[in-house]
């Protein structure tokens, strides 16, 4: 049987993208497979498993792995059995030549997320862990699973880079995950015939080209789209990338990066939007029959019509396979709203990235009050070196007295301190009144206190997060961040002026509020308002009845014991904004004259 | 990957380029910080420098790679003439030299203290029973790079570290009963995505020259950088080769810097200039200035120029300043773009 490459249902694609990748797994890197847990996944990943060569390694990566398994490090066992250093595998060299599995990747710490970038980067584990250096092989495709169900909770972009392939399982039904048109032998046969695959220069511009169309900045993703054409290629059997592969390439590695649409003249292509695009066939003449290429030495004119045509028809591919409620939240944000695609540039939201995640290990310390020991590394850290220790005890004392003495000799040097986990980290949510004349002053400033709070970041290890209101709702502006990079970026240019649609602003805070807590972060909430509200929550304009939805927005606030400072920046104190906090459970800081630095140190009072 | 891409292949990014060289012109300009797009070489650039960087000598069996012509900053063992050493050969070898090439080392995120700073050798407490100094990651690096990627992941504990040992310039390790301090003098190589985070300020004091990387926009770079890429992953050693002499020319052009960088004079007017210039941008203490004029001298060097002038600096202050500038949270420009509006300030538009 032939496989067919241009099937389209979901279902199709992803065993293709199984196929592709058990061809290739090393050069595509792998695949970032989104999908909750359950028999599709499953059907997947057992096809995937199939498709692998037997003797290649599966090894499945827990998302909280620690160093000493996931690089490698001391065998303690066997070092104390052997009487030398025996250095323990990690997981990552185990998988050599093989695939790892990792769970659970949208909680995986960009920390560990950088570490096995680096071995992919590398093709080897660089190990210098408990006194060995050792380098390793490590050449490996990665199989992420991402379990994530909102668009905030996102794998490490560090990961997602590295990975050509970013697979959506979510919208296929069990039933018709049933086909499996590919076996073992088709890939072999096509793992033999990679390394001997041609791509021609008009192909390799064509996909550096679309990725530029679509507003994806990462070069890696060109690159990888180069590899999926090549693994295409193989896999249908030809020595040579054809138009074809490269559409094949866009579809599947360009199109799920996307960040802007590219306009193509055609109308015609208009109804993609609403429709799954499945039945439209996205590759128009050039070759049908799959055979026939290119034809490599024509005339000049012919050459440019051909690369032309190329262009189109890998465009048309890429375009297609976006999507249709992506296509439809890009024309609208002009960014990417999945995030994985970016990699710094335009703008728009970018991927969340996990500040939390570094592992709260042990140090090597003092025992001062206050610190607590932790018994085990203590152990650890003194068990290779009981011989040393119990032949010096000899020397110094006497032997019966030394045979007395404690069995397992601990120095001051075996101290391992737990590392605490950090002080949940803190989220300052400011809500800004962006409404009337006041806005933009008080937008001003609440971007400055962001900035002032962001540059002492660093050591506090807080997010900061930023939501507007105004108009008919409430707008996040900022999600939480460390970065100053992002909140530069995203604080330019704030809209300002319009109704005061408080009550929508005071919940969109509580939903980021909860969100966060969710996350295991505390959140701080900064109300920025004059507390005279005149938009109600269904949108409507009316004082009375706009107050009163946001005393009730604001008692689910007091309700769930959120902290939270509402600054009055009404010219004079004003009663209502005053009842407001009263309500929210709030501090209470007129401050008419509201500036950056002395919103900054409030809130770091509050925070403290 | 046992043959790096070669440096001069590299397509663009020439302020990397430029702030690396630089400092394998001069060591002393301090390190380089490059932070920036994901996927923009920047760990394969400081990666290739290994092959590019010319030759250099070292004490016979110094196990931290002394330098014999200088005899102010060798270990323990060197100073005695090698004579401390248990081994014969040691003692023998007097301060006789040997070429080696520069190291470029690797620090990854997940190593852990002992191996960056050295401890016990355990192999030989095992199985002899003896108390030896086995170097780490910072012995390995004296004379030469650390790199370190992803520099603002690194844990707390190891940057701290990582501060004493670059502002000292000397290694002491006192743990498991040992006493060991040596030379460890090394340009630190900074590589990141300011978006997972920011650097603190004292390690990113550390730096010298600190770039910002940034994927290329146009399309023919970007083809180019694609296809280089992809020639190189199908055969490293027929690329590597293709581009020998290209990095050959290079390794010269830093050879011949070296050499004239002490002639290459610093007139008052330059002096004068740069300390203006970081008056004007308010940086931080004189690091700045001192960074800004050393780094300009490499770069006239590396130029073949004989005096240091405006040219120099106005290339070499983006670079030496960025990363110095006090935060200004009303100002939304980046400091890049504050440091070119100084300079255009002071040293009037372009072509002066």
């Amino acid at each position: 049987m032939t496989p067919d490459p241009r099937s389209y249902t979901p279902w199709d694609d992803a065993t293709f993208v199984a196929a592709l990748f058990a061809v290739d797994p090393v050069g595509t890197g792998g695949v970032c497979l989104r999908a909750l847990p359950g028999p599709v996944r499953d059907q997947w990943l057992n096809h995937t498993r199939e498709l692998l060569p037997p003797e290649a390694p599966v090894r499945r990566v827990p998302v909280h792995i620690a160093d000493g398994r996931l690089l490698g490090g001391l065998d303690l066992t066997a070092t104390l059995q052997a009487g030398r250093p025996v250095a323990e595998r990690g997981v990552l060299a185990d998988a050599h030549n093989g695939v790892v599995i990792m769970a659970m990747v949208e909680r995986l710490p960009t920390a560990m997320a950088a570490r096995l970038a680096a071995v992919l980067d590398a093709g080897e584990v660089a190990l210098e862990r408990d006194g060995i250096a050792l380098r390793s092989p490590a050449r490996l495709g990665v199989i992420a699973l991402d379990e994530g169900i909102s668009e905030d909770e996102r794998p490490p972009t560090v990961l997602l880079d590295r990975l050509a392939f970013l697979l959506d399982l979510s919208g296929i039904a069990y039933q018709s995950a049933v086909s499996f048109p590919y076996d073992l032998e088709q890939i072999t046969e096509a793992r033999h015939r990679l390394p001997q695959i041609e791509v021609s220069e008009s192909i390799l511009e064509v996909l550096c080209a679309t990725a530029l169309m679509f507003g994806i900045t990462s070069l890696r993703a060109p690159l990888h789209a180069l590899k999926v054409a090549r693994a295409s290629a193989a896999l249908a059997g030809r020595n040579e990338v054809s138009a074809e592969d490269a559409a094949i390439a866009g579809r599947l590695a360009l199109a799920p990066r996307a960040t802007v649409i590219p306009v193509i003249e055609e109308e015609s292509q208009e109804n993609e939007a609403e429709e799954a695009p499945p039945e439209q066939p996205p590759e128009p003449p050039p070759d049908q029959p799959p055979q026939n290429d290119e034809p490599p030495k024509e005339d000049e004119e012919l050459q440019i019509d051909m690369d032309q045509l190329l262009e189109d028809l890998v465009l048309e591919a890429t375009k297609a396979a976006i999507p249709a409620g992506l296509l439809a939240q890009l024309k609208v944000a002009g960014g990417s709203s999945r995030g994985q695609a970016r990699s710094g540039g335009r703008a728009g939201a970018v991927q969340k990235s996990r500040q939390r995640g570094r592992p709260a290990g042990t140090y090597r310390g003092e025992l001062r009050s206050g610190v607590r020991l932790n018994v085990i590394e203590t152990l650890r850290a003194a068990a290779p070196w009981q011989p040393i220790r119990r032949r010096e005890r000899l020397r110094e004392l006497a032997e019966d007295i030394a045979r007395r003495t404690a069995r397992v000799e601990v120095r001051s040097d075996d101290f391992r301190i737990t590392r605490l986990k950090q002080r949940s980290q803190t989220t300052s949510i400011f809500v800004v009144d962006a409404s009337g004349s006041a806005a933009l002053h008080r937008l001003a400033e609440a971007k400055g206190a962001v900035e002032l709070l962001l540059a002492d970041c660093y050591v506090r290890r807080d997010r900061v997060a930023l939501i507007a209101f105004r108009g008919s709702g409430a707008e996040l502006l900022l999600p939480p961040t460390r970065s100053l990079v992002r909140a530069k970026r995203s604080l330019a240019g704030l809209p300002g002026g319009g109704g005061t649609p408080l009550a929508a602003g005071i919940e969109a805070a509580w939903a980021l509020a909860d969100t966060v807590k969710r996350q295991g972060d505390t959140p701080v909430l900064i109300f920025l308002t004059d507390g005279k509200a005149n938009i109600g929550r269904d949108g409507n304009p009316g004082r009375a009845k706009a107050n009163e939805d946001a005393i009730t927005a604001a008692r689910m606030i007091r309700v769930d014991g959120m902290t939270a400072l509402l600054v009055d920046t009404s010219p004079r104190p004003q009663p209502t904004a005053q009842t407001l906090a009263q309500e929210m459970g709030a501090r209470y800081l007129p401050l008419p004259f509201a500036d950056a630095n002395t919103l900054s140190i409030a809130v770091q009072a509050v925070t403290a | 990957m046992s043959v790096p891409f070669p440096f001069s292949a590299i397509v663009g990014q020439d302020e990397m380029k430029l702030a690396i060289l630089i400092a394998a012109v001069d060591s002393k300009v301090g390190g380089v910080l490059a932070f920036g797009d994901r996927g923009t070489g920047k760990s394969t650039t400081v990666r290739a420098l290994a092959a590019l960087l010319p030759k250099m000598r070292v004490v016979v069996h110094c196990r931290y790679g002394c330098d014999p012509q200088r005899p102010a900053g060798l270990c323990e063992l060197c100073k005695g003439g090698g004579k401390k050493g248990s081994k014969k050969d040691e003692a023998e070898a007097e301060l006789k030299g040997r070429l080696v090439q520069v190291p470029v080392v690797d620090l990854p995120l997940g190593a852990t203290e002992d191996r960056v700073v050295g401890a016990l050798d355990l192999e030989r407490a095992l199985t002899q029973g003896e108390k030896a100094f086995e170097p780490g990651l910072l012995a390995r690096a004296h004379r030469g790079f650390l790199y370190i990627d992803e520099v603002n992941l690194l844990e707390d504990h190891l940057v701290d570290l990582l501060l004493d040992v670059a502002a000292s310039g000397e290694n002491v390790v006192e743990r498991e009963g040992l006493s060991v301090r040596h030379p460890a003098r090394f340009v630190l190589i900074g590589s990141g995505n300011p978006e997972e985070g920011e650097l603190r300020p004292q390690l990113l004091d550390r730096f010298g020259l600190s770039v910002e990387v940034k994927t290329p926009e146009d399309l023919l770079t970007r083809i180019e950088v694609v296809r280089r890429r992809d020639e190189y992953e199908k055969d490293p050693e027929a690329f590597a080769n293709k581009w020998k002499n290209k990095d050959a020319k290079l390794r010269r052009q830093i050879s011949n810097a070296r050499d004239r960088l002490e002639s290459v004079k610093v007139p008052d007017a330059a002096l004068e200039r740069a300390a203006r210039l970081c008056m004007s941008l308010g940086t931080d203490g004189l690091r700045g200035e001192l960074t800004l004029v050393r780094a300009a001298r490499a770069f006239a060097a590396l130029e073949g120029d004989d005096t240091v002038e405006d040219k120099h600096l106005r290339t070499i202050a983006p670079p030496a300043l960025r990363h110095r500038l006090r935060r200004n949270p009303l100002d939304d420009a980046g400091s890049g773009t504050r440091v070119a509006r100084a300079i255009e300030e002071l040293f009037g538009s372009h072509d002066a």
